[in-house]
């Protein structure tokens, strides 16, 4: 190497550092409300969260179609993230000061959730995370800028057992029964734990837990494990690739696949399409909503962005889980701005600040959600400042071998009388940890 | 023409031994350091150092504690990202369970605690070597994510295995905005590679070598292959147990034991072998290679694309990426097969000689 390839190196080094000097330096555009998008569209969970990235961008798009959110247009930018948490920590940097200023994050991550809770009160952003993260932050009192809107693990915990009971003809007859939990063996996965075993101490039934280590393509020993201990019931709480292998292998086990009931990271079509026939039975809870390709919503999508070739994804997957999900953890971010703007000035680009108040005040009720093209998918969700997460309805989904469909049409509420003593208990503990004060409710109504 | 030693007479020992013992090398060193002090939170923004500047501070102290390890005393270790967690980990627990515990305190315990367990995962390396040390180290990084998983003592119970910090202070100092946070990573950094370099100019640093030459020829002429050996697992494991505590408190501020996966150790062992085994300024460039370069590809792809009119999907940048980060470090494995750290010295070499080349 000589000295003429030395400084050619140099300087194509310094070039590369200026442009990351430039591209940092994004000016804020007037009118326009930034929705950062943290996707991961590479690795063993790409199959389930590009459906998500999409339905989220495509709602957005949607949003601009009719005019955006009284006259402010949505922007947003994606970063990949590869669910890696130094990554979401990364992006969320990138993303947090672009185009005037993040609107909130949702980083579609219970282990990026962690981390970016510590980050999320100093930058003034809120977080949503729908259907996940941590379940203590449905407590807004002390975690003001998390918001785990529609439901939480433990939701998902409570509710589970709920219809394992209704299954088998009542609570009582949980006694006794052996209840095993297939778990990603990560925050994500533990956060259905603790509700599991407080309502084993009501019920009487024992809970086994299997943790498999991510990503979860290696479970031969978890599945030689339940082909001994026959439990009774197995809950999965998996994501991507995890969910495939699980199914395949109790599959090859002849573990009863109606006995099976994943969460709902764990019960859409990426999780069962290969398995096809010898998924059938399984089923899975959802966040409220299933597979909706026949809701408005979705209607208006493939009308207003597929059928002049503006779609984000493929256009078989609209309509599908994980994308509706996208679809709502968007939809839940634009009411936020839009309810902050009733109060802070309709038609105006709203701060972080802003819309976590129009966060905590959201009230859809089942007619708005029937203008807006949600009618059949999800309840009406109202939030407040001690409960952030709005909603706890659960719907429970089987698959049928080629759809996902709801057998019946009943709807499960978790049981507040023991989710929220946990709740208190485990967010006063974390604050006693910052050394949080929580807010009274004067400071609530502020 | 300015980088050449002439007429430098060292008319000491003390002069002649210094660190840096040519008057341009030694300025460069101390420009770098207030450069890096004084100038650049003047200069960057706030993405700059969260994104970029503290991970590769932190990041670089691993591969130091990595390169004494691997590069001087020639012990293959995959345990790293292990003896990372070990060290967060235990600067935590230092952290809660002692009331009032200072936390410059709970870092260096952390790197203490970390330099115990790599004693005892250094034990093997008394009778195996080369690939088979690397499988046994290996273990280390199993083990502790076995630990940190399963025992919930260690992360105080935490009901997800999620542990956290915050109000972060050192005596009134509060850590609580970039700037802060870089120019306490600085600080340790700038301390910690001085520490090194001198010791690997030391006698421990001789014996080492010497371990790593031939160990035979080594026991022969009287060194420890057992003190040797352990001692640079001991410091190699301080260093980069100090590492993880920083990344975890200073860095992330809450995180589970995935932060500290086998990958990690995969990168940090990538980070020496691109940057130089054996030389301290190796481990600069190596981390900057593996952390800096990602990232700069990622937002750089997207640029030339708009360039040439071609929009680049997210999935696209993400796997081209990782393709052309591949092909560099085989690009610059078969060009330079001893690291980024020998294309310095090679261009200093061809400085001196400038304009004559040989």
């Amino acid at each position: 190497m000589n000295l003429r390839k030395l400084a050619l190196t140099a300087s194509l080094g310094a070039f590369m550092l200026s442009a990351i000097a430039s591209t940092s330096a994004v000016a804020a555009t007037a009118k326009e409300q930034f929705f950062p998008v943290l996707v991961t569209r590479t690795g063993p969970i790409a199959p389930n969260a590009t459906p998500w990235a999409n339905g989220f961008i495509d709602y957005l798009k949607l949003v601009n179609t009719k005019g955006g959110i009284n006259g402010v247009k949505t922007v947003f930018e994606e970063c990949e993230t590869g669910y890696a948490t130094d990554r979401i920590v990364e992006c969320y940097e990138r993303l947090k000061g672009m185009h005037g200023g993040a609107t909130a994050f949702q980083p579609l991550s219970t282990g990026g959730t962690f981390a970016l809770t510590e980050k999320a009160p100093i930058d003034k952003i809120p977080l949503i995370t729908a259907g996940y993260g941590r379940s203590e932050s449905q407590n807004g009192a002390v975690f003001t800028w998390n918001f785990p809107l529609l439901g939480t693990y433990w939701v998902g915990s409570d509710v589970a057992i709920q219809y394992i009971a209704k299954k088998l003809g009542g609570v009582a007859n949980l006694k006794g029964k052996k209840i095993a939990l297939v778990y990603h063996d990560s925050p994500y996965g533990k956060e259905a734990i603790p509700v599991l075993e407080e309502l084993s101490k009501k019920y009487g039934y024992s809970v086994q837990l299997l943790p498999v280590a991510a990503p979860g393509v290696e479970q031969k020993a978890t599945w030689l494990q339940i082909r001994q201990n026959r439990p009774d019931f197995v809950l999965l709480s998996g994501w991507g690739v995890m969910n495939l292998t699980a199914l395949r292998e109790a599959q090859a086990t002849g573990y009863p696949r109606d006995k099976m009931l994943g969460n709902w990271w764990s019960g859409a079509e990426p999780d069962v399409a290969d398995v096809g026939e010898g998924a059938k039975g399984y089923s899975a809870l959802t966040l409220q909503h299933g597979a909706e390709r026949n809701s408005k919503v979705v209607k208006d999508i493939l009308a207003a962005l597929y059928a002049k070739g503006q779609g984000t994804g493929p256009k078989e997957d609209v309509g599908s889980v994980l994308y509706m999900r996208g679809v709502l953890s968007a939809m839940l971010g634009v009411e936020g701005v839009r309810k902050a703007q009733e109060r802070y000035g309709k038609g105006k680009v709203m701060t972080g600040e802003q819309v976590r108040w129009g966060l905590e005040n959201l009230d859809l009720d089942q007619k708005t959600l029937d203008a807006m093209g949600f009618a059949g998918v999800m309840r009406p969700v109202q939030t407040s400042c001690l409960d952030h997460m709005g909603s706890s309805w659960v719907r429970v989904h089987t698959w049928n071998g080629k759809n996902w469909e709801f057998p019946s049409q009943d709807w499960y509420q978790a049981d507040a009388n023991t989710l929220r003593p946990m709740v208190m208990l485990a967010s006063g503990k974390y604050a006693e940890e910052k050394k949080l004060k929580p807010r009274t409710p004067e400071e609530c109504n502020k | 023409m300015l980088y050449r030693e002439n007429g430098q007479f060292k008319t000491s020992y003390a002069a002649d031994q210094q660190v840096f013992p040519i008057a341009q090398d030694r300025w460069a060193v101390v420009g770098i350091v207030v450069f890096a002090f004084v100038a650049v939170p003047l200069l960057v923004d706030e993405y700059m150092f969260r994104a970029i500047l503290i991970p590769f501070l932190i990041l670089s102290l691993a591969a130091l504690g990595v390169n004494i390890l691997v590069g001087y005393c020639g012990q293959i270790t995959l345990g790293a990202g292990a003896f990372m967690a070990v060290g967060a980990y235990a600067a935590y627990n230092f952290h809660i369970r002692v009331e009032g515990m200072p936390l410059l305190l709970s870092l260096l315990l952390g790197g203490f605690t970390s330099a115990l367990v790599g004693i005892v995962f250094g034990i093997p390396s008394l009778r195996v070597r080369g690939l088979y040390l690397a499988v046994a180290t290996l273990a280390a990084q199993f083990f502790t994510d076995w630990v940190f998983l399963r025992i919930p003592w260690f992360t105080d119970n935490s009901l997800s295995g999620n542990v956290s910090v915050s109000n972060l202070q050192v005596m009134g100092w509060q850590l609580n905005n970039p700037l802060n946070k870089y120019l306490f990573c600085l600080a340790f950094l700038t301390v910690f590679a001085l520490l090194a370099k001198n010791m690997t100019r030391s006698a421990i640093g001789r014996q080492w070598m010497a371990i790593r030459d031939m160990d035979v020829a080594a026991e022969v002429i009287g060194i420890r292959p057992l003190f040797a050996k352990l001692s640079a697992f001991a410091v190699s494991s301080f260093f980069v147990g100090t590492a993880g505590a920083l990344w975890a408190f200073v860095h992330l501020a809450s995180w589970e034991p995935a932060a500290f996966s086998v990958d990690r150790s995969f990168q940090l062992l990538f980070m020496v072998i691109i940057g130089g085994l054996g030389s301290v300024m190796g481990s600069f460039f190596g981390a900057a290679f593996i952390v800096i370069l990602p990232i700069v590809l990622n937002r750089l792809l997207p640029e030339i694309g708009d360039l040439v009119g071609v929009e680049i999907s997210t999935a696209g940048i993400s796997h081209a990426e990782l393709i052309i980060f591949g092909g560099l470090i085989i690009f610059f494995l078969i060009k330079e097969p001893h690291g980024l750290a020998r294309l310095w010295s090679t261009g200093k070499e061809k400085l001196r000689l400038w304009p004559f080349p040989h």
